[in-house]
């Protein structure tokens, strides 16, 4: 199995609570970066960065464009922007039209990981109530990458992990818990 | 190193666009450009990356379709409301000490910004002494604009924007509505110049007053980025403005120097004196 690289993570209805279970869980030392998309009411100022930043080990950042990728950081979507990851391993920030609906979108993030990273990705698809990043998730199944979807019967809303198991039915259902513990143990 | 072969593809397919049509997006920032490249494959009907350059190269009836997948840009009249905020409350009192001010919305699209800035230096009572330069390199993108034809549907986050953005009149003045469509005033379009123009191979044209350009240099990688700053560098008046979009700033540009942090928030910069 390659060795993990860099971990994605989507989520949508109820994102705070289930992420407030996975990213203060991750401990100083934890060596790879995490990418984060979250729904967000555009045309506001996000506030994500700020309340994980008081709860977490690891640093945490709203992403900036042409950022350099560091690892054991958090990076969440500024609101209204879709987050991509580049080959040479920078961040990229887009103004493209919204993806189902979404910008931030998942399924943009997700892709664009796929490339950079292959097999060495792991993607995690949590709560939320739309069909977001059920494409990504697929991709990145087919790229090799290791493919996560929060339990739906443990989701605040099943329907997006749902549908992403749906479209890459090699993902493991976990519930919270068990994805922190997951990312413990990498 | 080994590369993909989508990758080889792609390079040969925006080499083959710049020798045969001078369009250049290979400094482009490469994952969003892979992405419309792919959804512009996709919906053209081709197979590979390949077989859309191979109909490139032979049909220039393919150039225009493959350039609305690679450059529209969908805005929104006073996107950002307090970006215009900002340059009323800003900018304005500066530029109000010019007896003619010219204007540049660099990478116009289809024109949103463009009436948004028109409206706005109206409402300030600038617009008789302003000549606005409004570019893209999508000529299609262009024409959209020269129309100022909008969807309906549109208009009512349109109007909401131009009243946080501190409008003065009412947006329902500058347009009629018909047919599904809000046709904006003619009158808005007759101290606008349209042009072709590329920031990526173009060159200064004119001396400007106020530059804004937003959403356009974050699809570029960080070199094009820098030689765009140096381009609205050469082409500013002493104090002159340059506004970006909400997550582009000059920080990392070598020409970061030449500017001051104007209105940090709303990425106003302001063209130093020496």
């Amino acid at each position: 199995m390659t060795a993990p690289a860099a971990v994605v993570i989507g989520a949508s209805a109820g994102a705070l609570e289930a992420l407030s279970v996975i990213l203060p869980a991750l401990p100083v030392g934890f060596a790879l970066p995490v990418f984060v998309v979250v729904h967000l009411p555009h045309n506001r100022k996000s506030i994500l960065a700020e309340i994980f930043r008081a709860k977490c080990k690891l640093q945490v950042h709203e992403a900036q464009d042409k950022e350099i990728i560091s690892g054991g950081s958090i990076y969440f979507a500024p609101p209204d922007y879709h987050l991509l990851v580049e080959t040479n391993y920078c961040l990229a920030l887009s103004s493209d039209e919204p993806v189902r609906y979404s910008r931030p979108s998942i399924d943009v993030l997700f892709e664009s990981a796929a490339d950079a990273y292959g097999a060495a990705l792991i993607a995690i698809v949590l709560t939320g109530a739309n069909p977001d990043g059920a494409d990504g998730l697929r991709k990145i199944g087919e790229a090799g990458g290791t493919a996560i979807v929060q339990d739906p019967a443990e989701a605040f809303a099943p329907e997006m992990p749902g549908a992403a198991w749906q479209a890459c039915p090699a993902a493991r259902p976990l519930p919270l818990a068990g994805i922190a513990a997951f990312l413990l143990g990498v | 190193m080994t590369y993909k072969l989508e990758d080889i593809e792609i390079r040969l397919l925006l080499e083959a666009l710049f020798v045969r049509y001078h369009y250049d997006f290979r400094r482009y920032a490469a994952a969003s450009i892979k992405r419309r490249l792919r959804l512009a494959r996709e919906n053209l009907g081709f197979e590979t990356y390949s077989a859309l350059q191979a109909a490139l190269l032979h049909d220039p009836a393919v150039l225009p379709r493959l350039l609305g997948y690679l450059t529209v840009q969908v805005s929104e009249m006073f996107r950002d409301p307090s970006y215009f905020l900002a340059i009323r409350e800003q900018v304005i009192p500066h530029l109000r000490t010019y007896p003619s001010l010219r204007v540049w919305v660099a990478g116009c699209s289809e024109g949103e910004e463009l009436y948004s800035l028109v409206i706005l230096f109206r409402e300030e009572g600038l617009e008789d002494r302003t000549l606005f330069y409004a570019t893209d390199i999508n000529h299609e993108a262009l024409v959209k604009a020269e129309s100022g034809i909008y969807s309906l549907d549109r208009l009512q986050l349109f109007t909401e924007n131009h009243r946080k953005s501190g409008g003065k009149s009412s947006l329902s003045d500058y347009y009629s509505a018909a047919y599904g469509r809000a046709s904006f005033d003619k009158s808005l379009r007759e101290r606008v110049v349209f042009a072709d123009h590329s920031l990526v191979t173009d060159a200064v044209f004119a001396e400007m007053h106020f530059i804004s350009c937003r959403n356009v240099m974050i699809y570029f990688d960080r070199d094009l980025q820098d030689r765009t700053i140096g381009l609205f560098k050469d082409s500013l008046a002493r104090k002159g403005f340059l506004g970006l979009g909400a997550k582009e700033n000059l920080r990392f540009s070598k020409y970061s120097s030449a500017f001051l942090d104007f209105a940090h928030e709303d990425r106003i910069y302001q063209r130093r004196a020496e």
